[in-house]
């Protein structure tokens, strides 16, 4: 869980600086997007990098979802009587929530890349064009049920990453009586920024800030 | 003070249980939680029904042997303190509690609220230990250990293994005891020898005994009567990832690369 975590939470940091790169124009913001695929250029060819990249991801989130499906398996098996009555002390929301909080933040992506990479779902006939990213993301989050499906899918991922990285910390045994507070605050202030910076898109284009 | 218990009644491992209401009548505020249930199974008894069955020892929270969920918290609610050592005003006149087992599959229930937590045994045979040859005792001051390991050994060897941790845990996993456990002996000198072992034996032992797995959710260390902190856990995650790493490199030592 955690070293697959570790690579989505960094893919997921780089992804929201890109996303960021709206707020540049339309020129340098498709630019962005042309220029990923030329990574290593001319080292390495046309999308061979991004390939990589994406091969990657896949393997870390089929892995990452393995493992949670063990996980919860191991659970329901070690107690197999349920309390009738039982309290929550001090757990946080978030990390009672990890497991639906994955569920959600895997058909978001499932959603994200059918709308954004594929033009299939949420786009009027004709209105998607590939490399177009700057008008795809005005036109797509024009539609304000859209864009609160992707705010309310931050959040989830906001509180995904809560938990997710301060326990990453603990589970590869970097966290300690001096640091364990240093990694809770980590943890917050990238959750944070994740949350901030990508929501910041959806909502620029429903207040007109980006069009 | 008078009380309206909800008490799990199970006749033994094999039988189904069931929850029996109980009135405790003739309760003072200074009675302890366990001697609450004493005066409950006076009557009991008199009545010729069969007494609550409940695991106790010490009554001074030392020893661990008693424990169960009291309206879903491990040990009830006061923090750091074992049921035996949770007295009746903590609670108020009138009130209406449920008293459940620990619920786990590595700890079965014996009758009524007794579970066989030999399971922890188990675990502490694995590894709960260090090898010497007995003799003469040591001098004082012969291995000198510095004094803030002293202290952290000495915090996870509180643990008096009476299995809230895994009680409370919404995984049923017993991390937070193993790492108790290890941690107390990584702490010291005496435990280095057999440190990577012990993580690797220990841990595998745990597995072994069907606990749920850890996500470091915090239940535990909410519950415990010693407070045992979750960096434990890390401690012995940390020493986890050593052995393994180690273990790979004779491997590769010994294939000669």
């Amino acid at each position: 869980m955690a070293v697959t975590g570790f690579i989505l939470v960094g893919f997921v940091i780089v992804h929201m600086l890109g996303n960021l790169k709206v707020y540049q124009g339309e020129e340098k913001f498709n630019a962005y997007a042309v220029g990923l695929r030329e990574i290593g250029s001319p080292a390495v060819g046309h999308e061979q990098f991004l390939w990589l990249m994406r091969l990657v991801l896949l393997t870390a989130t089929g892995l990452h979802i393995v493992a949670a499906v063990q996980l919860t398996q191991m659970s329901h098996a070690a107690r197999p009587v349920s309390y009738v009555q039982k309290k929550v002390i001090q757990a946080t929301y978030a990390s009672r929530t990890m497991r639906w909080g994955g569920v959600i933040i895997t058909l978001f992506v499932v959603y994200h890349i059918l709308h954004l990479t594929f033009g299939a779902v949420g786009f009027p006939p004709g209105q998607y064009r590939h490399l177009s990213v700057y008008r795809n993301v005005v036109t797509g989050f024009s539609l304000w049920y859209v864009s609160a499906f992707y705010i309310a899918a931050m959040v989830a991922l906001g509180l995904h990453m809560y938990h997710g990285v301060w326990s990453m910390f603990q589970t590869l045994g970097l966290s300690d009586e001096n640091t364990g507070r240093l990694y809770r605050s980590l943890a917050i202030v990238s959750s944070f920024v994740v949350v901030v910076g990508n929501i910041s898109v959806p909502a620029g284009v429903l207040v007109g800030l980006v069009k | 003070m008078k009380l309206t218990l909800r008490v799990w009644r199970q006749k033994n491992a094999n039988a189904r249980g069931r929850f029996v209401t109980y009135e405790a009548k003739n309760i003072t505020p200074d009675m302890s939680f366990l001697e609450m249930l004493d005066v409950v199974n006076e009557e009991l008894i008199g009545r010729g029904e069969e007494p609550i069955a409940f695991e106790h020892d010490c009554r001074e929270g030392i020893c661990g042997s008693c424990g169960f969920m009291i309206d879903g918290v491990a040990h009830g609610p006061k923090r750091a303190s074992t049921v035996c050592q949770l007295h009746m005003r903590s609670f108020r006149d009138g009130d209406s509690l449920t008293i459940e087992p620990w619920r786990a599959k590595a700890f079965p229930v014996i009758k009524d609220l007794i579970v066989d937590r030999s399971a922890f045994d188990r675990i502490i045979q694995a590894g709960g230990f260090i090898s010497v040859p007995t003799g003469s005792a040591p001098d004082a001051n012969a291995i000198l250990v510095p004094k803030e390991n002293a202290e952290l050994a000495f915090d996870a060897a509180a643990c008096i293994g009476c299995g809230a941790c895994v009680a409370a845990c919404p995984n049923a996993s017993a991390m937070l005891f193993t790492a108790a456990k290890v941690s107390h002996l990584h702490l010291l000198p005496q435990g280095q020898p057999e440190r990577y072992d012990r993580a690797r034996n220990i841990v595998a032992t745990m597995d072994k005994e069907e606990f749920g797995g850890c996500t470091n959710i915090g239940e535990c260390e909410a519950v415990c009567p010693k407070e045992i902190r979750l960096h434990f856990i890390a401690l012995m995650n940390r020493d986890l990832i050593r052995a393994s790493v180690r273990d790979w490199k004779v491997g590769r030592r010994a294939a000669g690369m």
